[in-house]
């Protein structure tokens, strides 16, 4: 028994220790900007730097707009296969899935040519345009995890009866969804909302060929051109994917809880 | 007296080749407690679904007071439902649950308010208000879910086996309490039920249902005193089988263990030398003290079941007859030990002549 938790402990320890020695590498690095004192400066030029500002801001703009046109097709599509089509969930599963197989690249060659300047849809042909592009295939991107995570929320609550108990007490389909079930998913909701934001934050491959000022564009340049602060800004990536993260736990306690089923 | 506030037409329904509601035809009464009573599988929670619309029937009409509810969504049918696993919002506390259906009716807040309080009241839960379903049990949640239906004042009322879940005391109390606000409110209730006692407890009519089909529409007394078919008779309630051969198939005359008894009707295929089965309830059995009936028959006791009030013995009769003798205990007569030997009485008209 002291001999199986000894090793639990070791094991531990060495993954730790995989995970933990290349980010306190990082940490220690990007605070080394002057040789000898350790200072915050690479975080600060990182920080006050307009392109930081502007490129984190429109990132962030994104990565919302992709949250709400994702929930907005998941939530509703999860429900109704739930409710109505159960036999489909294998097939809609595997859809969902398709982003995780689909390299980004083949993904965004796709998008330019089939929204390029000469297509039906010249979506590329504006900034705006472009704008919707990106939010859309974000959407794509974080397909797998908004839908698993309200799949999951679905999961949790009795879907039928309560939407029969609230059909019948008079409201309509809207009103089911608005009312009874997005109440008691928030919580797998927000963590789909989290992980969306995660994966938007520093995504590189996309925002980069429909030439977009996103986050991870920003941080590629400052990588290729400085030296300490690419360290300080994938430290404040890091801290932003772990904020999310923490937010999904937290959320977590404050989920309805399911009513006891026996006396 | 009949008013047909809703009726069932040839009501069917088919889930592609296995249909589950044969032809119902049914007429129920404003302000009657109906109990649709059959085992799993039967069609009863079908027609209940097809009532409140989340079933669409195959072909057939409901009508409430002569209007054919099918084409209406349930959400219009103004119809009020108690389903067997709660079904409280689970994100709401009792007053937003309860509240509900008003709020979608678009019922003032103070009118809503009040409404709430008086609901609560009516089911004994004055001040449970605040209360999420997760801090309530069973029994408090399920009288939560059916104040929650009566609140809008539906025009009927749907009870999905509600009280399933609950244990053996608090299906008890709430049936009767259940009863007991539908005879205030005089609403029209259907309840659905796999559990006879329940069923001969509470309603006004039972509708007995086997394989899609109603095998028997009546008041508790006669589902279980006249059953209409063999399947109504073992299902509600206990039965005893004898094994007899017709004496004289003209004057009813049978013979059982060499004794020959008249029954006042035997199955109109019955012939002269012919083995029929004969059936009766374990009540209508006794066992002779003294007082004998029509039909004295000679047997065993092979086993001694005490129930609390009734005493439940089995007796064998020989050639492969036993019956099943409830009586009440009596403090002063001890039951008859295993092995007794013992005469089992009966009159002839307690027998019941079931076709299949």
């Amino acid at each position: 028994m002291r001999r199986g938790r000894l090793w639990a402990w070791i094991v531990f320890a060495l993954g730790a220790l995989y995970f933990l020695l290349p980010l306190i590498a990082t940490v220690q690095f990007s605070l080394s900007i002057r040789r000898d004192a350790i200072t915050l400066d690479a975080y600060t030029n990182v920080i006050q730097s307009p392109v930081f500002q502007q490129t984190f801001g429109y990132s962030i703009i994104i990565a919302v707009a992709a949250i709400v046109v994702g929930l907005l097709l998941v939530v509703p599509a999860a429900y109704f296969v739930r409710l109505r089509a159960p036999q489909l969930r294998p097939i809609i599963e595997f859809v969902t899935l398709l982003p995780l197989i689909i390299p980004p690249i083949i993904l965004v060659f796709g998008y330019i040519r089939m929204y390029n300047s000469s297509s039906v849809l010249p979506l590329t042909n504006t900034s705006v345009g472009t704008n919707v592009l990106l939010t859309l295939a974000y959407v794509a991107l974080a397909l797998p995890y908004m839908y698993r995570a309200v799949d999951t929320g679905l999961r949790t609550i009795d879907v039928q009866t309560l939407t029969e108990a609230a059909n019948i007490l008079g409201a309509n389909t809207l009103t089911i969804l608005l009312r009874v079930i997005f109440p008691n998913i928030i919580v797998a909701v927000l963590s789909g909302a989290f992980l969306t934001l995660a994966i938007v934050i520093g995504e590189f491959t996309i925002a980069s060929l429909l030439n977009r000022p996103a986050f991870g564009v920003y941080m590629q340049n400052v990588g290729a051109n400085r030296a300490f602060e690419p360290a300080a800004l994938a430290v404040i990536s890091f801290v932003i994917t772990w904020g999310a993260m923490g937010m999904i736990q937290l959320l977590a306690r404050f989920a309805p809880r399911t009513a006891a089923l026996t006396d | 007296m009949a008013d047909d506030f809703l009726r069932l037409e040839n009501l069917v329904k088919a889930f592609g080749n296995n249909t589950v509601v044969k032809g119902a035809n049914l007429s129920f009464n404003r302000g009657e407690f109906i109990t649709l009573l059959g085992p799993s599988g039967c069609g009863k929670t079908t027609i209940l679904r097809m009532i409140a619309g989340f079933e669409r029937p195959t072909s057939g009409a409901i009508l409430v007071e002569g209007k054919d509810i099918s084409p209406l969504p349930p959400n219009q049918r103004k119809i009020g439902m108690v389903f067997q696993a709660y079904a409280l919002f689970p994100n709401m506390n009792v007053e937003d649950n309860v509240g509900f259906g008003l709020k979608i009716a678009g019922v003032g807040t103070e009118e809503r308010r009040a409404r709430v309080e008086e609901m609560l009241k009516l089911i004994g839960l004055s001040g449970f208000g605040k209360r999420f379903p997760f801090e309530m049990s069973g029994g408090q949640q399920q009288r939560v879910a059916l104040a929650r239906a009566l609140a809008p004042k539906p025009r009927m009322l749907l009870l999905d086996e509600p009280l399933s879940a609950l244990d053996a005391k608090i299906r008890v109390s709430l049936r009767q309490e259940i009863r007991s606000i539908q005879r205030d409110l005089g609403i029209t209730t259907i309840f659905v039920t796999h559990d006879q006692e329940e069923a001969l407890s509470i309603s006004d009519r039972i509708v007995v249902m086997s394989a899609g089909s109603v095998e028997q529409f009546g008041t508790p007394f006669d589902v279980y005193n006249k059953p209409a078919t063999k399947f109504v008779a073992t299902f509600v309630g206990q039965l005893n089988t004898l094994s007899a051969t017709v004496a004289d198939a003209s004057r009813g005359a049978v013979s059982i263990g060499g004794q020959t008894v008249t029954v006042p009707k035997l199955p109109a295929s019955a012939k002269t030398g012919d083995l029929i089965s004969l059936t009766m309830r374990p009540e209508a059995m006794q066992v002779a003290n003294g007082h004998m009936r029509d039909i004295v028959l000679d047997g065993t006791v092979s086993e001694v079941s005490f129930l609390g009030s009734v005493i439940r013995l089995k007796v064998n009769l020989g050639q492969g007859n036993a019956v099943h003798v409830d009586t009440f205990n009596d403090q002063r007569t001890p039951p008859p030990a295993h092995d007794a030997k013992v005469k089992v009485t009966l009159a002839g008209s307690d027998i019941l002549v079931l076709s299949d």
